[in-house]
C-alpha cells in the first residue's frame, strides 16, 4: 500500500517535471524575453543588464531550477500583452473556472445515474430507448453547438434565462462567488449544462453497463432467492458495486471538465481561466499559457492521485491482490 | 472504397465478403453511408454543386444580406438556405466550409495515422527503451484532453512565427490535430504487433533471413491495420470536430476561407439578432457529418470483429 503510493507520488513528480520542462522550453526558446520586454530599439547595454538579472546568462541547470522554483511559488512572471503578473490573472479566474466545473459535475452525477439505473433496469422500454438515443447524440454533439443551441432556445427565443457572464458575483476574501446571488445562478445554468452533457452521456452509459454486467452475477441471484425486495436488490447490492469505476471516471472527468471548461467559457463569455488561455494563446502571450498548462497538470495530476487512493479505500479486492502482486 | 476499381475477380469476392453481407444487414450503416457519400460528393464537387460561388465578391449584393431560408416570409428561392450578413448564400458557404473541413480532416488523419502506426511497430517490435520511452510519451499526451494539446501546439506556433501567412496556418492546423491522434494508433498497433510477433509466421520469416524491417512492412503491418481501419474512421469524425472547435475559438482556419468551424463562428455573432440560419445550419452539417461517420465506424468495428460474428 506505502510502496504503491510513493510509486504514484514519483510518477506524478516526474510528470510535472515534464510538464514544467515544456513550460520552461517555451519560455525559453518561444520569442526572445528580453526583445518582448525592453522592445525592438533597446542599446546592447540595457540588454546585456536585463538579461543578467533574469539570469539568462547562467548554466541550463541552473535556469530550469531556477524555472521550477519560481513556479512552485506561482511565480510565473508578467503577462505579455496585459502586463500583470501571471499569478494574480489566474487567482482571479480561478473561481470562476471552479465554480462552472462543480456545477457541470453535480448535473452529470445527480442526472446520469439515476438516468443509467433507469435504463439499465427497464431495458428495451421506450423511454430507455430515447435516453440511450439521447446520450449518443450527447457524446457526437461539440461542446460548442450544444452551448449556441441552448442559447439560442433559452436566451433568444425563450429568453428566460441570460447567455453571457456570470451575473452579480460576492467577493469572499480573495474569492469571488457567483453562488450568493440568485443572478449568479441564473448566469451558471446555461453555461454548466452545456459543460455537463458530455459527461453526463459518459455516466449514464458506464452505470447502465456496470449495472447490466452486476446484474447477472450470482450474488444478485441469490439476494432475490433470499426473498429481498426489487428495490433492496438494485440499490442496496447492485448500484453499489457499480459504483466504484463511475468513482474512477467521474473523478479523471473532473480534470477534463476544466480543460472543456475552455468551449464552454468562450461560447458563454464566462470569465474564467479557459477565457484568459484561449486569448493568451490567440496573442501568443507565453507566460500565461505556461502557467495555465502547469495548473492544469498539477490538477490533473492531484485528481489522479486522490482517484487512485479512494480506488483503494472503496475496493477492499485491491489492497490483497496489489501487496501479492508485490507493487 | 478501392476494391470496386480493381480487377472484376476482385469485385466478385468483396461482393460476396462477410463485410458487404454485414452492410446489407445494417440499415443503420447504409443510411450513414449514404448521408456520407452525400456529404463527400458535395464537398468535393463544391464549386459545381454550389448555386453560387461565396468567394466571388463581384456577384454578392448587399441587398441579399441576411436573407432567411426561402420556406421563411420573406426568403428567395435564389438562396435556399437564406444568406449571411454579407450576402453569401448559406447553402454554398456550407459545401465550401465543409470541402475545407473535410480536407482538413482527412489531412491529419492521414498524418497521425502515419506516425502512430509506424511508432506503434517501431514500439511493439523493438520493445526494451524505445517501447518504454514511446509509450511514456503516450501516457503524458493521453493524460491531457487533446484539445488541450492542439491548442498549446496552435499557440507556440503563433509565438514562433508571428508574421505567419495564413497558408502556414493551415499546416500548423493539421499538424495540431495530428499530433493529438497518432496516440491511439501508436497503442493499438503496438498492441496486435506484440501479439503477432510470436506466432508462427513471423518465425519463419525470421529463420529463412527476411531483414527486421521487411517482416515489420511486409508481413506484420497487414495482420494488425484492421483495428486501424476502424480507428481511421472514427477519428475523421473526431478530427473534423476538433478543427471545427478550434475553428469556433479563433485559432483554426482563417476567416477569409472559412471552415464549418469559422462559419458556426461568425454567425454566433447574429444568434441574438434573430438570424438563427446563419450559424444553425452549418452546425447541422457538422453533425450530420460527425454523426453518419462515426455510425459507419461503429458498424465496421463490429463488422470486422470477428469475435461478435
Amino acid at each position: 500500500m506505502l510502496v504503491f503510493i510513493l510509486r504514484r507520488l514519483v510518477q506524478a513528480v516526474i510528470v510535472m517535471l515534464t510538464v514544467a520542462f515544456i513550460a520552461f522550453m517555451l519560455f525559453q526558446y518561444v520569442g526572445d524575453p528580453v526583445t518582448s520586454l525592453l522592445g525592438q530599439d533597446a542599446t546592447q547595454q540595457q540588454r546585456e543588464e536585463l538579461r543578467r538579472d533574469l539570469g539568462l546568462d547562467q548554466p541550463f541547470p541552473v535556469q530550469f531550477a531556477r524555472f521550477v522554483g519560481n513556479a512552485v511559488r506561482g511565480e510565473f512572471g508578467l503577462s505579455l500583452r496585459q502586463g500583470r503578473k501571471v499569478s494574480t490573472l489566474i487567482a482571479e479566474r480561478f473561481p470562476a473556472t471552479l465554480e462552472l466545473a462543480l456545477g457541470a459535475a453535480v448535473i452529470a452525477l445527480l442526472a446520469g445515474i439515476p438516468l443509467g439505473v433507469y435504463s439499465a433496469l427497464r431495458r428495451g422500454s421506450f423511454g430507455s430507448q430515447l435516453v440511450m438515443t439521447l446520450s449518443l447524440l450527447g457524446v457526437s454533439l461539440p461542446t460548442f453547438l450544444i452551448g449556441i443551441l441552448l442559447i439560442l432556445v433559452f436566451s433568444v427565443t425563450l429568453g428566460w434565462l441570460p447567455s453571457f457572464g456570470r451575473g452579480d458575483t460576492v467577493a469572499l476574501g480573495r474569492w469571488s462567488t457567483g453562488l450568493l446571488t440568485v443572478d449568479g445562478w441564473a448566469h451558471l445554468v446555461l453555461p454548466a449544462i452545456t459543460l455537463s452533457v458530455f459527461q453526463l452521456a459518459l455516466i449514464l452509459r458506464l452505470v447502465r453497463a456496470e449495472m447490466l454486467e452486476v446484474l447477472r452475477t450470482d450474488y444478485v441471484k441469490f439476494a432475490r432467492a433470499r426473498g429481498l425486495s426489487n428495490r433492496a436488490v438494485y440499490f442496496g447490492h447492485a448500484l453499489k458495486n457499480t459504483l466504484v469505476p463511475v468513482i474512477t471516471i467521474t473523478g479523471l472527468q473532473l480534470g477534463s471538465l476544466i480543460a472543456f471548461a475552455i468551449i464552454t467559457e468562450t461560447v458563454f463569455q464566462w470569465p474564467g481561466m479557459g477565457f484568459l488561455f484561449i486569448n493568451a494563446v490567440q496573442f501568443a502571450d507565453i507566460p500565461v499559457m505556461a502557467a495555465y498548462l502547469c495548473l492544469i497538470a498539477l490538477i490533473f495530476v492531484i485528481v489522479n492521485l486522490v482517484v487512485d487512493l479512494l480506488y483503494f479505500a472503496v475496493d477492499p479486492r485491491l489492497r490483497i491482490e496489489k501487496s501479492t502482486a508485490g507493487h | 472504397m478501392s476494391t470496386p476499381a480493381a480487377a472484376p475477380g476482385r469485385l466478385a469476392r468483396w461482393l460476396d465478403s462477410d463485410v458487404w453481407h454485414s452492410f446489407r444487414q445494417s440499415p443503420m450503416a447504409m443510411l450513414a453511408a449514404v448521408i456520407a457519400a452525400l456529404c463527400v460528393f458535395c464537398s468535393v464537387f463544391a464549386p459545381w454543386v454550389s448555386p453560387h460561388n461565396p468567394f466571388d465578391l463581384a456577384t454578392l449584393n448587399l441587398s441579399d444580406a441576411r436573407l432567411p431560408p426561402a420556406w421563411m416570409e420573406g426568403g428567395s428561392r435564389t438562396f435556399l438556405l437564406g444568406t449571411d450578413d454579407q450576402g453569401r448564400d448559406i447553402l454554398s458557404a456550407l459545401f465550401y466550409g465543409a470541402r475545407l473541413s473535410l480536407a482538413v480532416g482527412l489531412a491529419s488523419v492521414l498524418l497521425s495515422l502515419v506516425v502512430g502506426v509506424s511508432l506503434g511497430l517501431l514500439s511493439g517490435f523493438a520493445g526494451g527503451a524505445v517501447d518504454a520511452f514511446i509509450m511514456r510519451v503516450c501516457d503524458v499526451m493521453l493524460s491531457f484532453p487533446s484539445i488541450l494539446v492542439a491548442l498549446l501546439i496552435n499557440g507556440v506556433a503563433r509565438a514562433m512565427f508571428p508574421q505567419a501567412p495564413e497558408s502556414l496556418a493551415l499546416g500548423v492546423l493539421i499538424l495540431a490535430i495530428a499530433l493529438t491522434g497518432w496516440v491511439q494508433y501508436a497503442r493499438t498497433v503496438r498492441g496486435s504487433t506484440l501479439v503477432e510477433r510470436h506466432k508462427e509466421y513471423v518465425q519463419a520469416a525470421r529463420v529463412i533471413g527476411v531483414a527486421p524491417l521487411r517482416i515489420m512492412l511486409r508481413h506484420v503491418l497487414p495482420n494488425v491495420l484492421g483495428p486501424v481501419l476502424v480507428l481511421a474512421t472514427i477519428q475523421v469524425a473526431a478530427a473534423i470536430i476538433t478543427e471545427a472547435t478550434l475553428s469556433f475559438l479563433g485559432v483554426g482556419v482563417p476567416p477569409t476561407s472559412p471552415s464549418l468551424g469559422t462559419l458556426i463562428r461568425v454567425g454566433n455573432d447574429f444568434l441574438f439578432s434573430g438570424e438563427w440560419w446563419i450559424t444553425i445550419f452549418p452546425g447541422a452539417m457538422l453533425v450530420l457529418i460527425a454523426l453518419s461517420v462515426n455510425l459507419l465506424g461503429d458498424w465496421l468495428r463490429d463488422a470486422l470483429n470477428p469475435r461478435l460474428r
